[in-house]
């Protein structure tokens, strides 16, 4: 199970609390991550990455176990602990904008 | 009952303030959607309980939102803007082409007959359609490559199409509005259009009777009287009579023609309203006073309406979608503030009070009459 942590704008916008929990299935990536979590929660779509182009948006990252994964190519493995549910996968909405 | 519900956009959340006919008490609602900005916020004529927003962020994009209870429950929709085709580009700033990208919806224009069907204009500019209740999203393309796009520049706040108005007498005929483009008309539903900007002078462009260029900031129309258009330039108050093939000024004893707000009386079509502000360099009102601008000549002579309003230290701002009118009786008149104030009037403008304070900034103002 994979662990998925929102910025409070996008849990509203979900309707969750807390972590998500998302089954993704063969490898990690960040891409089968973000298209699970974006089907698991629709509203998500747009949010998070571009519609067309699935490229972050430019003022979110991604962290996972104290590394910034935002620039690693999405369909790169992600880290063990986070493909193990052990660490999350975490969405950040960047600290920008004065 | 009548009574007037009262959406307001700003710039960290949405609130619904309803009131009955008199417009002495008011209930708040909000904010919803909080921390988010909230561009505009507006009901359906067709079905007022169904109401459209706006809301975006510069970190997590585009969400439309979507109420069929007159604001108690949102649901999100369709956030998918995609232009049509291959959008090409548009002057940046310093004249080289740029890609035109999509930023947020400006303004929403709900069909004035169908629930399901609503207009939006966009940053960059274009006009959307949905008409599955904002569910999904079309760009109606021919706006964006009539011929004039690859030479519109945005304006100080992007560039932006900032309003849409539907022609009552005409569901063929619709209007848009583009910083720093101008105005342009479709007389086909919005598959073909041009540009209707002639008599429009503004400031340093080196020709004058440029086609586009023109700093357009906010339109108005009397139902009644569809022909004749009011429109709020970057300078200059302008008038239309004839469905905006030329214009002519109505600035007149204004203390100053800048502004972005206009907005005619919901029974006299001949009463306007406008919010000058200082210079386009100082983005406040005039000598510390808040002052309403209204004429019941159809333009040029204007009289300051200021009971009830601030007539010292005050320096806000009033934005272009931030001022409307309700249809009671005695017509009442709304505008919100940088400040976050919003004030309304129950008798046309003669006597003001705030009916919420200390809000966000107010970005839009939209009233229902309710009946």
């Amino acid at each position: 199970m994979i662990r998925v942590v929102l910025p409070a704008h996008l849990r509203a916008l979900a309707r969750v609390s807390g972590e998500v929990q998302l089954e993704v299935d063969g490898q990690v990536t960040q891409r089968a991550v973000l298209d699970a979590l974006e089907a698991r929660h629709p509203t998500l779509l747009g949010t998070v990455r571009d519609q067309a182009t699935k490229q972050r948006r430019p003022f979110v990252r991604f962290y996972a176990c104290q590394e910034d994964l935002s620039h690693e190519p999405p369909d790169d493995p992600l880290p063990v602990a986070v493909a193990e549910g052990t660490e999350p996968f975490l969405v950040i909405g960047a600290m920008a904008g004065g | 009952m009548t009574g007037v519900r009262v959406l307001i956009g700003t710039r960290k959340g949405a609130f619904v303030l309803t009131s009955d006919g008199t417009r002495e008490q008011w209930d708040v609602s909000g904010p919803h959607f909080p921390g988010w900005e909230i561009y505009h916020v507006t009901g359906s004529p067709a079905e007022p309980n169904r109401l459209f927003a706006s809301q975006s962020t510069g970190w997590f994009g585009q969400v439309i939102q979507r109420s069929d209870d007159g604001g108690l429950s949102w649901e999100p929709k369709g956030n998918n803007f995609a232009y049509d085709g291959d959008p090409g580009t548009h002057q940046w700033y310093d004249g080289t082409p740029h890609p035109w990208e999509f930023a947020r919806v400006w303004h929403l224009e709900p069909s004035l007959s169908d629930p399901d069907t609503v207009y939006a204009g966009v940053e960059d500019a274009a006009l959307f359609r949905s008409t599955d209740g904002a569910e999904t999203w079309q760009e109606l393309p021919g706006l964006r490559t009539h011929g004039s796009g690859p030479f519109w520049q945005p304006g100080a706040g992007g560039m932006c199409l900032h309003t849409i108005i539907l022609d009552p007498s005409d569901p063929a005929r619709m209007y848009a509005a583009i910083s720093a483009a101008g105005v342009f008309r479709s007389d086909d539903s919005g598959t073909t259009w041009r540009p209707i900007n002639r008599g429009l002078r503004s400031g340093d462009l080196p020709d004058q009777d440029a086609e586009v260029g023109h700093c357009v900031h906010r339109l108005a129309m009397h139902p009644s009287r569809p022909e004749v258009l009011f429109m709020q330039k970057h300078w200059d108050v302008m008038r239309s009579d004839d469905a905006g093939e030329s214009w002519h000024e109505i600035s007149g004893n204004l203390p100053t023609d800048f502004g972005f707000p206009i907005a005619v009386h919901a029974h006299e079509p001949d009463t306007v309203y406008v919010v000058p502000i200082t210079s386009d360099s100082h983005h406040f009102v005039m000598d510390g006073k808040l002052r309403v601008y209204r004429s019941r000549t159809g333009g040029n002579e204007w009289e300051a309406l200021t009971s009830g309003l601030p007539q010292q230290n005050c320096y806000v701002n009033v934005l272009r979608d931030a001022m409307a009118v309700d249809s009671l009786d005695s017509c009442g008149l709304y505008f919100g503030t940088s400040g976050g104030q919003v004030y309304a009037s129950p008798d046309a403008g003669d006597n003001w009070a705030p009916i919420v304070r200390d809000l966000p900034a107010v970005l839009s103002v939209e009233v229902q009459t309710l009946t």
